[in-house]
């Protein structure tokens, strides 16, 4: 059985500078008795290169973790630091990938992607050259002239990483993008981004309810509380790179999903629990 | 299979136009037996032989053009003054709270009672007719607007955000796209209006194209050649709201 340690990263890891630092992060949504504390004094480092995933049930705080580390929520307590800036709205170096399909429908594939580039102003020529390659990158050459109404879920997740990526961030966030997609459809979209994180040794931090995709791709895993989401704990993944979704037929996989699902369990029972009984004073008070 | 597709779209097409023929058939029959007094509806094959005549003698295609450029000036002053209007009731939330439902209300009001009042502003003249219909048109084309930007996805927005787009860029290359395909529709439905009014106050005020054209037919007692003029106009609508489609559809490809 495959050791699984808390907060202890690889001895390389650990070594090198934090490209993300996220610091007793604290985040509250309203006042007095209505309110809710969404994240509660969360910290944890990502390093250069490292895929990092911050996995909980519904409710934990997670997209609201991922709107601070974005600066779309740039009211809060404690320190987002991105190579040492603190994020207080979006920060160049980072490149965000949504839960929710993001293509402009009014522009072809590789429009949407070079348009990062055009807001650079760019040429023209060097804007298509560049986006062909991340578009051959995510897997769709051959697509570029189609509009996002053509494509699959799947192809227009793609579209959106590709044009994330396009703009070279130091670290890719990503909230759930494989969400809305079928389980056959996210693991071959895993395998895809593993590559693409191995090739461009791309730092990436995935915030994700999905057990089986986050011991897939990370490198370590950031377990939340259910509200207030709180660190519980966070694994280490040593399963060998580069990485396949053929990972998840391994012992080593089962055992890690096991021992992760452990924690979660008991986070979700508890936000069952909860939603049941705010539901039920809802009624009452209906 | 290339052929199956063009027979179903043959298909409602031919059964469109055999309904048509076959009511104007039935009310030919029903005027020719006298269970329908033809000094109130004139036969159709008279409507349809009055076509050539008033072709010839009443100068329709100059009347068309008139008609036709009124409804154009009109129709780009409601887009001209409407799509501003529409994205400041979009970007002022208060101002949107206060006027979008006196807006809505001015839809449905007929204005084209108010007529004696812009003829006394701007005398028996184009400009009524085209000020007017500007006024009629511009309620839709408002409300489309601030529909359209309003609808824009928070995901799309959040794109922009996180590429630190400025507000100009924001408005230019996220809102403005994506609320187009509800313009469109304002635009389609505030040139319905425009097209009704300015033919309306042709008629009411007895000035200009085809609306003249009909109330002078009228007053003549010419009844097919004014059923002809009718038929005129509702082809010229026809031919007119097509176009606007295929314009549509050119600007904008598939989303």
């Amino acid at each position: 059985m495959p050791e699984v340690r808390n907060a202890l990263a690889p001895a390389a890891v650990a070594q090198a500078r934090p490209q993300l630092q996220i610091d007793k992060v604290f985040k509250r949504f309203g006042e007095g008795e209505g309110a809710v504390v969404a994240v509660d004094h969360v910290s944890f480092d990502v390093h250069p290169g490292e895929f990092v995933a911050v996995i909980g049930p519904s409710g934990c705080g997670k997209s609201t973790l991922f709107n601070i580390i974005g600066g779309l929520l740039d009211d809060y307590n404690g320190n987002v630091l991105v190579e040492g800036d603190r994020v207080a709205g979006p920060h160049p170096a980072i490149g965000m990938v949504f839960q929710e399909e993001s293509t402009f429908p009014w522009r072809n594939v590789l429009d949407n992607v070079a348009f990062p580039l055009e807001l650079m102003g760019l040429p023209k020529a060097i804007r298509t050259e560049q986006a062909r390659h991340f578009i051959e990158l995510v897997g769709l050459a051959g697509f570029e002239k189609r509009m996002p109404s053509e494509l699959s879920g799947g192809m227009k997740q793609r579209v959106s990483i590709a044009r994330t990526l396009v703009s070279k961030p130091h670290i890719l966030l990503m909230d759930e993008p494989f969400a809305a997609l079928d389980e056959q459809t996210r693991l071959l979209l895993g395998d895809k981004i593993t590559q693409i994180q191995q090739e461009l040794q791309q730092t990436t931090l995935l915030i994700t309810h999905n057990l089986t995709e986050a011991v897939q791709l990370s490198d370590r895993i950031v377990v939340m509380t259910y509200r207030p989401g709180r660190v519980k704990r966070i694994v280490n993944i040593d399963l060998p790179r580069p990485r396949t979704s053929d990972v998840v037929s391994s012992d080593a996989f089962g055992h890690y999903v096991a021992e992760i699902w452990a924690d979660l369990r008991e986070e979700a029972t508890r936000g069952m629990a909860d939603t049941e009984q705010r539901t039920r004073g809802a009624r009452g008070h209906g | 299979m290339a052929e199956g597709r063009k027979a179903g779209r043959a298909l409602p097409i031919a059964v469109g136009a055999g309904t048509i023929v076959a009511v104007m058939l039935g009310l030919e029959g029903l005027l020719r037996v006298g269970l329908i007094n033809r000094f109130i509806v004139p036969p159709p094959s008279e409507v349809l032989l009055s076509f050539g005549r008033i072709i010839d003698e009443e100068d329709v295609l100059a009347r068309t053009w008139e008609t036709a450029f009124e409804v154009l000036v009109s129709g780009f002053f409601t887009i001209l003054i409407g799509v501003p209007i529409g994205a400041a009731l979009y970007r002022w939330r208060t101002l949107r709270a206060a006027i979008e439902d006196w807006v809505a209300a001015a839809a449905a009001a007929p204005l084209v009672l108010a007529f004696p009042l812009f003829l006394v502003m701007f005398g028996r003249s184009a400009t009524t007719v085209i000020v007017m219909s500007a006024i009629t048109g511009l309620a839709p084309m408002i409300l489309k607007t601030t529909e359209g930007f309003a609808g824009t996805r928070q995901v799309l927005i959040n794109v922009g955000k996180s590429l630190k787009m400025s507000d100009r860029q924001m408005f230019w290359k996220i809102l403005l796209p994506s609320a187009l395909p509800l313009i469109f529709t304002g635009v389609r439905l505030s040139w319905t209006f425009v097209l009704i009014s300015v033919v309306g106050i042709e008629f009411l005020i007895n000035l200009g194209g085809l609306g003249q054209l009909i109330n002078d037919l009228a007053e003549r007692y010419d009844l097919p050649g004014t059923y002809a003029a009718i038929g005129f106009v509702v082809m010229v609508s026809v031919i007119f709201f097509v176009a606007l489609e295929r314009l549509e559809s050119w600007l904008q490809p598939a989303r």
